[in-house]
């Protein structure tokens, strides 16, 4: 183990450029130890983003060695590489200074997949019992744990070929909404995740699942709502 | 520029043409090797094919999802790879169906006509 670390951080926006900082080699240290100690110790002026520490928030998501990472719990032993480590802001979405990157785009796609609960009764209804052992139930648990990091958007090939791509964060969340036995909008839904910005531009390579640090696998749900809208099309023209 | 539907729509096509066209190629090859092993000459082929309906609907069904996978796909290629969207692109790819339709229609007529 080298006693420091040459740190190449992005310093910038879209035209910015690598800077080298020398960081002390610590145990356990993560990446987000590493961000914290230059913009602690080395240069005050470094923006990221971080807030829970322990893989909750979503927030600290960046490019580690030119690989999709949440910071906070991505260890420096697993990343360094000859000495080196290479710290960049997220791949597709737009850089607003250092590693930070502006998340509008991201969310306002989870919105037009509709991602939000759509329901038929009000609190004064008695509450949907919903057996957790049930086929849909499990498929709605299994991508329901998303934490919003941006990790999956930023290793998908195809949100880069198509920007307006909906990505496998909006549609994992769609899928577990087309899973929610109680949503009422689920046609409303399958319409607005079908097509070239949705589910059908997906080619199943899977870097979403590869990459996704709360092992979700955005390709299944994606495939589920190809199957759901191929189902909603021989029922009646879509 | 087309409708999310008409989107979907298209995906199912060249899905649909794929699994055709997986039988087809197979069965293709197939005859191919044994028509090769069996030092069929050029005019026996023929003599086989023409007027014959099964090599007709066989290789006609084969130029149709020929006509509609690979277009789709090029135009997949053109969105991705070229960032070429809109009528412009849509009018290249319908081309390229049409050409597939045609140059393949005339090849099979060549073959089977009686």
């Amino acid at each position: 183990m080298t006693a420091t670390i040459d740190v190449r951080v992005w310093r910038g926006n879209a035209h910015g450029r690598f800077v080298h900082y020398p960081v002390p080699r610590r145990a356990s240290q993560t990446v987000l130890d590493v961000v914290t100690h230059i913009q602690r110790h080395l240069d005050a002026s470094l923006a990221y983003r971080f807030a829970c520490r322990v893989g909750m928030c979503g927030s600290c998501a960046m490019s580690v060695n030119g690989v999709p990472r949440w910071t906070c719990r991505t260890h420096v032993e697993h990343e360094v590489r000859g000495g080196t480590l290479e710290l960049a802001p997220l791949a597709n979405l737009p850089v607003i200074r250092d590693l930070v990157t502006d998340m509008t785009a991201f969310f306002d796609k989870w919105a037009r997949a509709r991602g939000r609960f759509e329901g038929a009764t009000d609190r004064t209804a008695p509450v949907a019992v919903v057996p957790p052992a049930s086929p849909a139930r499990r498929a709605a648990d299994a991508g329901i744990e998303c934490i919003g990091c941006g990790v999956c958007y930023a290793a998908c090939d195809v949100v880069t070929w198509r920007p307006a791509f909906l990505g496998p964060a909006a549609l994992n969340r769609a899928w577990t909404l087309a899973n929610d036995v109680r949503d009422v909008a689920q046609d409303a839904r399958l319409a607005a995740v079908a097509g070239d910005a949705g589910c059908h531009a997906c080619h199943t390579q899977g870097s979403c699942t590869e990459r996704c640090p709360k092992h979700i696998a955005p390709t299944a749900g994606i495939a589920g709502l190809k199957r759901r809208a191929a189902r909603a099309a021989l029922r009646r023209a879509p | 520029m087309t409708t999310p539907a008409a989107d979907a729509r298209l995906w199912y096509a060249q899905r649909l043409s794929a699994m055709v066209l997986a039988l087809c190629v197979a069965a293709h090859l197939v005859l191919i090797v044994a028509a090769t092993h069996a030092g069929l000459t050029a005019a026996a082929l023929l003599a086989r094919t023409r007027g014959s309906a099964p090599f007709a609907v066989f290789y006609g069904v084969f130029v149709v999802a020929c006509a509609i996978h690979a277009p789709i796909g090029l135009r997949n290629v053109a969105a991705e790879w070229l960032r070429w969207r809109g009528h412009a692109a849509d009018a290249v790819w319908i081309a390229a169906a049409a050409l597939v339709l045609v140059a393949g229609g005339r090849a099979v007529y060549a073959v089977v006509a009686p």
